[in-house]
């Protein structure tokens, strides 16, 4: 009987783990399969032309957009705040209150964000539909993540290294700068790459925020979309399934690059530290 | 009575000491703001959708119980009901925990305790990638793929349903389970297998009586966030859900679940239908809070 | 005895200190003297080495530690005084373990001074000269200042870490076993050069290893429980203590 039972789980398992990878083998393969054939040169730099057969450069421009206004804005004021919650502040009620404001903003779905993005960016500060809009919800979206990475990165600094400069009379700032965020600086920049990923593949806090216009963007205050956006937009739209899978060619290369630099710098952390 | 110091001591604090403990409580309190900040930014996101979204109950007279329990959702009529959106993100919600909790449980089961190393190294890397490629892209996939498939085999006028809803959530959750379940069981120290497999227990039998329970709280998590993913998720949702505005009673009917109504409509709405909105982003994020709570019990209920 | 205390240069008066509600240390009484090697030793847990983190306000990093009591350093009350930056300054410490930071030789010596506002390039390279030759390393790493700390041995790096203070030119070098996780080649070189030290420094160490105290030091305070049960010249110590718990220690029977 039990080895009846061990060998269906044994079955189940295996099963299970080959769906799996299957599936997502298939859902890679299909959007290869189908985008391939329009990534081309002109693809990727060509302007946009509503007829079809324009490229998606206003979407990349776009998109990085949003991702360089959001982690210029989101980057420092995350460091700064894990470093008052890992170095300053003392365990009590204000840190508890803070620590679930983080918990919970991580917690919010993004079509949240968007509602609120689109009442008080759009509407309230008078911003209107804009990059300018999508890029600071998203940077709400995208605090707590570095808040959290760069918490695991001050974590993994010595105390002694705390203790062998403040010994040495110098104040807990100089401490920080000298010695503390060059020795985290690796686990906090792998924490931005992650960020950097989440923004790009954010699509309904921007589809509210910034609007759907398929052009090349003026400014930080134009509506845009991104390659997300578009994505979405054309298979919605248009049903143009090639099209939006020949985005998604795009949009998986830009993650696995993110990915990949990421993975690279913490090994080389890693090699650092154990020297 | 204490010992007699010299007026050194009553000595002003060195010029350059001065500026440097100034810097430095200057310092502490923009640390502190900022993060604070997180603090005000969660408060106005409370603040405005709550606004927002209790106005038409508080100020209008619209009723709260209508808006929860009806079921015709006709803005141009006034008409705000969502609990067929309701019941659609329920049973959307439950039909991908129960496919994709398992079977990306015993994927994560698979590479941390039974694939060779080789596999799993290069399996693993490859199923974390995917967690992180947007979700948008899911729903490309299961209108190109699952809607038709589905359309065919059941003979369906329209292949987008809750069925559709379902699969694309689950197999959009799998990554993120199966990369934080199998992480948590590799964190399983390596005493614990040998000691039961030394008890004479199948390698099986170490793995669902000793591995899992005790990686359960890295297995919640993984489940939690996984949920959080699905629970949220829109605009692939908006793709294969059909976006019918009834109250499903079988797996293959058209469904609108709480967050592409919000999608859907928010383009256009204003007024009170655009206050709606902003009150089925409330009754999501309730529920989002009642499921983590849930879960939360679960998982202490097991500990004990 | 009384006169002793005038030339003190550390006055400890009634000190105690407390990890929230549980205390650690009650009414220490301590005078060290200036040009000195002092020890405190004692079982682990007596309180030995909290008493030497209050010298340079150390445990300040602690949350919830309250301290009452006098400590007089070169006449300043510092728990009087808030500038635990000059404090620091002129108390230096070397820690347990090894602590250089991830940066170059010498970037690592120079760090203390730099931090105090000193740039000119020629006057670094003449402390971190100083400082390395006054820690007997000098000659092991003048070729290789610029690679990095962690490359070398842990005995180097502790000597290095005592050049690192040094640079700061202190009066007062506190030292926390220094020597615990090293061996025993480089334990010897490092009480060699704490001999040599205390023509120019007030050394306090704290050691869990009698010999250790009974080769280097001029002074010996002996703590239970966070009480000083005795303290007297080290020859005392070791050969009449004149409490029966001392006794009992030094000769092995407890510890």
């Amino acid at each position: 009987m039990r080895q009846f039972k061990d060998n269906l789980l044994r079955v189940l398992i295996w099963l299970s783990a080959f769906l799996s990878v299957a599936v997502l083998v298939m859902i890679v393969g299909f959007i290869f399969y189908k985008g391939i054939g329009l990534i081309n040169f002109n693809f990727i730099f060509g302007d946009y032309s509503p007829d079809g057969g324009g490229g998606i450069w206003p979407m990349i421009v776009t998109t990085i957009y949003t991702v360089l206004i959001s982690l210029v804005i989101a980057t420092p004021i995350g460091i700064l705040a894990a470093v008052y919650l890992q170095e300053y502040a003392k365990q009590g009620r204000l840190v508890r209150l803070i620590r679930f404001a983080t918990e919970s903003l991580t917690g919010i779905p993004s079509i949240i964000y968007g509602l609120f993005g689109a009442v008080f960016f759009v509407t309230t500060l008078k911003l209107g539909m804009s990059i300018l809009a999508a890029s600071l919800t998203l940077t709400i979206i995208v605090l707590p993540v570095i808040i959290r990475t760069t918490e695991e990165a001050l974590k993994t600094v010595p105390r002694s290294y705390r203790e062998g400069s403040l010994a040495l009379g110098t104040t807990k700032l100089q401490t920080l700068y000298k010695v503390i965020l060059p020795s985290s600086m690796p686990g906090i920049l792998s924490g931005i790459i992650l960020s950097v990923g989440r923004i790009v593949g954010e699509s309904a806090a921007i589809f509210l925020t910034a609007g759907t216009v398929a052009a090349m963007p003026d400014g930080i205050l134009s509506s845009a979309r991104t390659l997300t956006v578009h994505a979405y937009l054309v298979t919605q739209e248009s049903g143009d399934i090639e099209l939006a899978a020949a985005v998604g060619i795009v949009l998986i290369v830009l993650i696995l690059a993110i990915n990949l630099s990421a993975t690279y710098i913490s090994k080389k952390f890693n090699k650092a530290t154990n020297k | 009575m204490s010992i007699p110091t010299t007026n050194k001591q009553a000595e002003e604090i060195g010029k350059a000491n001065k500026r440097k403990y100034m810097l430095e409580r200057a310092s502490q309190r923009v640390f502190l703001l900022c993060a604070l900040l997180s603090v005000i930014t969660l408060l106005l996101i409370i603040g405005f959708v709550f606004y927002k979204g209790a106005h038409p109950f508080v100020a209008e007279g619209y009723s709260f119980i209508d808006f929860i329990f009806g079921s015709d959702w006709v803005p141009s009529e006034d008409k705000f009901g969502i609990f067929p959106m309701i019941v659609a993100s329920i049973y959307a919600t439950i039909g991908a925990l129960i496919i994709g909790v398992p079977i990306g449980l015993f994927t994560a089961i698979f590479l941390a305790e039974i694939a060779s190393e080789r596999l799993a190294k290069i399996i693993s890397p490859a199923v974390q990638l995917l967690a992180g490629i947007p979700s948008v892209l899911y729903g490309v996939f299961g209108l190109a793929i699952i809607v038709p498939f589905l359309q065919d085999t059941f003979g369906l006028v329209k292949g987008q349903s809750l069925i559709a809803v379902i699969l694309v959530l689950a197999i959009m959750m799998l990554p993120t389970i199966v990369t934080v379940a199998e992480t948590a069981i590799r964190a399983v120290p390596q005493t614990y297998r040998e000691g039961s497999l030394a008890l004479g227990v199948s390698q099986i039998g170490t793995i669902f009586k000793v591995i899992v329970p005790a990686a359960k709280s890295g297995i919640m998590t993984a489940i939690v966030l996984g949920l959080g993913r699905a629970i949220g998720e829109t605009m692939a949702v908006i793709l294969v859900a059909g976006n019918s505005l009834i109250v499903p009673t079988s797996l293959t009917d058209s469904v609108r679940p709480l967050t592409t109504n919000i999608a859907l409509e928010m383009g256009y709405a204003f007024g009170t239908h655009q206050e709606m909105l902003f009150a089925t982003g409330i009754v999501l994020f309730s529920f989002i809070l009642i499921l983590n709570f849930v879960l939360a019990k679960i998982s202490a209920k097991g500990g004990s | 005895m009384e006169q002793r205390k005038e030339a003190s240069i550390i006055n400890v008066r009634d000190l105690n200190l407390f990890y929230g509600e549980k205390q650690a240390l009650f009414g220490v009484d301590l005078a060290i003297q200036e040009k000195e090697v002092t020890a405190l030793i004692g079982p682990s847990g007596c309180g030995k080495s909290t008493f030497l983190r209050t010298l340079n306000r150390m445990n300040d990093l602690i949350d919830g530690v309250k301290i009452t009591g006098d400590v007089v350093i070169d006449h300043e009350n510092i728990y009087r005084s808030n500038d635990v930056i000059k404090l620091r300054t002129k108390v230096g410490m070397v820690f347990q373990k090894p602590n250089l930071f991830p940066m170059s030789i010498y970037d690592n010596v120079a760090y203390g001074p730099r931090m105090q506002g000193i740039k000119n390039k020629k006057e670094l390279n003449i402390i971190v000269e100083d400082s390395l030759r006054s820690a007997a390393i000098w000659d092991e790493v003048k070729d290789r200042l610029k690679t990095s700390a962690l490359g070398l041995s842990g005995g180097q790096q502790q000597r290095v870490c005592i050049a690192r203070a040094i640079a700061m030119k202190p009066d007062i070098i506190l030292m926390d076993e220094p020597t615990s996780a090293l061996d025993p080649i480089s334990t010897l070189k490092i009480e060699e050069l704490i001999t040599n030290m205390k023509k120019d420094y007030t050394i306090v160490i704290v050691t869990h290893n009698m010999q250790q105290a009974a080769r280097i030091s001029d002074k010996t305070a002996f703590f239970l429980n966070g009480e000083i049960v005795e303290y007297d010249d080290t020859d005392n110590i070791f050969s009449t203590p004149q409490d029966q718990r001392t006794e009992d220690y030094v000769t092995g029977r407890f510890g």
